[in-house]
């Protein structure tokens, strides 16, 4: 097992916040967008180095949404900014008609994704995000899964053409990926190459994978780990490859079961040949307050659940 | 494919007879695929043309096929947006007749493979849409946005935004109508389709939107009325309003109509909203309107 170590913890959204003064420094057209939440989304520095770039949208996350449209038709790159909940389900007819269906270059960056948005509970801890948005003809659906990767990420998505959405999380957590890594949309990412079973992870996940990893290596089980930080498109040849070799596979993510990444991997896979899978998601139900590693805990997605899954996908082998 | 080609009148005798020939293509388009929305499309045919033949600034080059070269970023140019995109059959056909395309596809609207679709829409490439509307109550918003990119942009062009009154009932428009005068979105023109009616019946009686000029000014805006279906107010009016641009506020126009303008048998009603004429209504129809650049 490829050893992985971290120094700090870091959240997401700051990856984020620190992706933003980048953009701002090297592209004129990056403006920002937020619906009360500056604080929360990191945008401090981006807003105090481009005051006249950032848009202050007050609690009107449908107006953020269909202005972000406008922007773009003045060749602008607008970044809207609110939490998951809010910038998801909450205006998914905005983005279905003035983003996605006009094909605009909006960019909807997301945080406090998932159950680890914590104590506010399950009005907030939206879980069918991605199940919306990969259902969306032609939106990019990005998932990344620490503070370096969220910062690779959402310069990419600036440098993307096209509808993205862009989603991270509020805790901190280990930062072990490359700082200067190249954020490649759609071509995932391999952790660690293994023999036994394939663990596919998104966001908050992947660390929880690597984790489990290490304890399945303990019990000589030899675990590839695939970073799935593209949602759609989805890198079906690198999960198809992982795949053929290991025979079966665990799919994990801090989202529903039904239609996040298990369900994209499923759909790929009962096109050709079907392989063993299990699922490490929420199993349709909603959250609930606590601290995050409580509702990872009770809602199953921590690395010993990821352990007890890929045995359980390794003895359905044929 | 054989192309028409149109000078911009300036007489509002030319605008007048330019709409009559527009009512004509809405009402011989809505029969020709038995649906779509007469009503508000009948109504709000003098705005369209007072905007497109007369007061926007719009790039005039002609590109390929002789069309009018059409950018989507809008550059350089005055920009109208279409929030209540079910009236799509007066928009079509202004685009057309403007020279956005061959008036001649007005006959493919709401077909199959067809450009036009039943709610305008980006996606198929129809030159002169800009976004998709027809889920009601995003076009203000998408707007300020352009107006916001235009600021930003340093151009002085305007955004020009057409509303219905029975859309005013969706929230986010109430967002939009906040935001504007808040940020000093003085660039921007929204006009609301007042005709009273919407799908169920009139507005006073499905949802009473009550004094929409009072509301928008009590958010901040400058609020203009005038009567859409008489072209002199109608042109008079958008001068007005190239006067008042500029200044801090953006301007909304309660714009009062009657639906089915035109068609005596379709006015005074809400019947029309979303009704397709059969031979004989269609042909009592046209019969009240003058043919004058000659039908697609």
């Amino acid at each position: 097992m490829k050893k992985y170590t971290f120094t700090e913890k870091k959240d997401t959204r700051s990856g984020f916040g620190a992706g933003m003064q980048v953009l701002g420094q090297t592209n004129p057209n990056v403006v920002a967008m937020c619906a009360d939440l500056v604080g929360s989304l990191k945008l401090d520095t981006f807003i105090k180095e481009n005051p006249e770039r950032f848009i202050q949208c007050g609690i009107s996350e449908a107006n953020m949404i269909g202005m972000a449209a406008g922007l773009t038709i003045g060749g602008k790159i607008p970044f809207a900014t609110t939490f998951a909940n809010f910038g998801s389900g909450r205006v998914y007819d905005q983005i279905r008609q003035s983003v996605a269906y006009s094909d605009k270059n909006v960019k909807i960056a997301v945080s406090h994704a998932g159950l680890t948005l914590g104590e506010d509970g399950a009005t907030h801890q939206i879980l069918e995000d991605l199940a919306m948005m990969r259902a969306l003809p032609g939106m990019t659906v990005i998932n990344p899964c620490d503070y370096n990767q969220t910062k690779a990420a959402t310069i990419a998505a600036g440098e993307f053409e096209g509808p993205v959405y862009l989603r991270f999380g509020r805790p901190v957590i280990p930062v072990f990926t490359d700082p200067d890594q190249k954020f490649e949309i759609g071509k995932a990412w391999m952790v660690n190459e293994g023999a036994d079973v394939s663990i596919f992870a998104t966001g908050h996940l992947v660390w929880e994978a690597i984790q489990a990893g290490e304890m399945l290596e303990a019990e000589g089980i030899d675990a590839e780990i695939i970073n799935i930080h593209t949602i759609k498109p989805l890198d079906e040849k690198a999960i198809l490859k992982s795949v053929k070799k290991t025979g079966c596979l665990v799919s994990a993510e801090e989202h529903q079961v039904a239609g996040g990444l298990g369900g994209a991997i499923a759909e790929l896979l009962i096109q050709g040949t079907p392989y063993p899978q299990e699922f490490i998601a929420v199993k349709d139900s909603f959250g609930e307050s606590g601290t995050p590693a409580q509702l990872m805990e009770k809602y199953g997605l921590t690395a010993k659940d990821i352990v007890a899954a890929a045995k359980r996908a390794i003895a359905r082998k044929k | 494919m054989e192309t028409t080609q149109y000078s911009i009148p300036t007489t509002q005798n030319s605008l007048v007879e330019i709409a009559s020939q527009v009512r004509r293509d809405i009402l011989r388009m809505v029969h020709g695929c038995q649906s779509g929305h007469p009503g508000g499309s009948l109504g709000c045919a003098d705005l369209l043309v007072a905007l497109y033949f007369q007061q926007m600034k719009i790039n005039n080059r002609k590109g390929k096929g002789g069309y009018l070269s059409f950018n989507i970023d809008g550059k350089g140019e005055d920009l109208f947006f279409l929030s209540n995109g079910h009236i799509s059959p007066v928009f079509y056909s202004v685009l057309a007749r403007r020279g956005y395309f061959d008036v001649k596809e007005l006959a493919t609207f709401r077909k199959i493979n067809s450009r036009l679709q039943g709610h305008p829409t980006t996606h198929e490439g129809l030159p002169g849409v800009r976004i998709a509307s027809g889920s009601l109550g995003q076009g203000l918003s998408v707007a300020i946005g352009a107006a916001l990119a235009k600021k930003l942009n340093g151009e002085k062009n305007l955004v020009y935004c057409l509303m219905g009154d029975g859309e005013q009932q969706e929230g986010q428009v109430w967002e939009a109508v906040q935001f504007a005068p808040n940020n000093n979105i003085d660039n921007l023109v929204a006009f609301v389709d007042v005709n009273g009616q919407q799908i169920d019946g009139s507005t006073a009686k499905v949802n009473n939107n009550r004094d929409l000029g009072a509301k928008y000014k009590a958010f901040g805006w400058r609020v203009l009325t005038v009567d859409g279906n008489n072209m002199d107010e109608l042109t008079t009016l958008l001068r007005k309003i190239k006067r008042l641009v500029g200044k801090g506020q953006p301007i909304a126009v309660m714009m009062k109509t009657e639906m089915g303008q035109g068609v005596d048998f379709m006015m005074h009603s809400h019947k029309w909203h979303g009704v397709a004429p059969n031979d004989a209504q269609l042909e009592q129809a046209l019969a009240q309107l003058p043919e004058t650049l000659g039908d697609y």
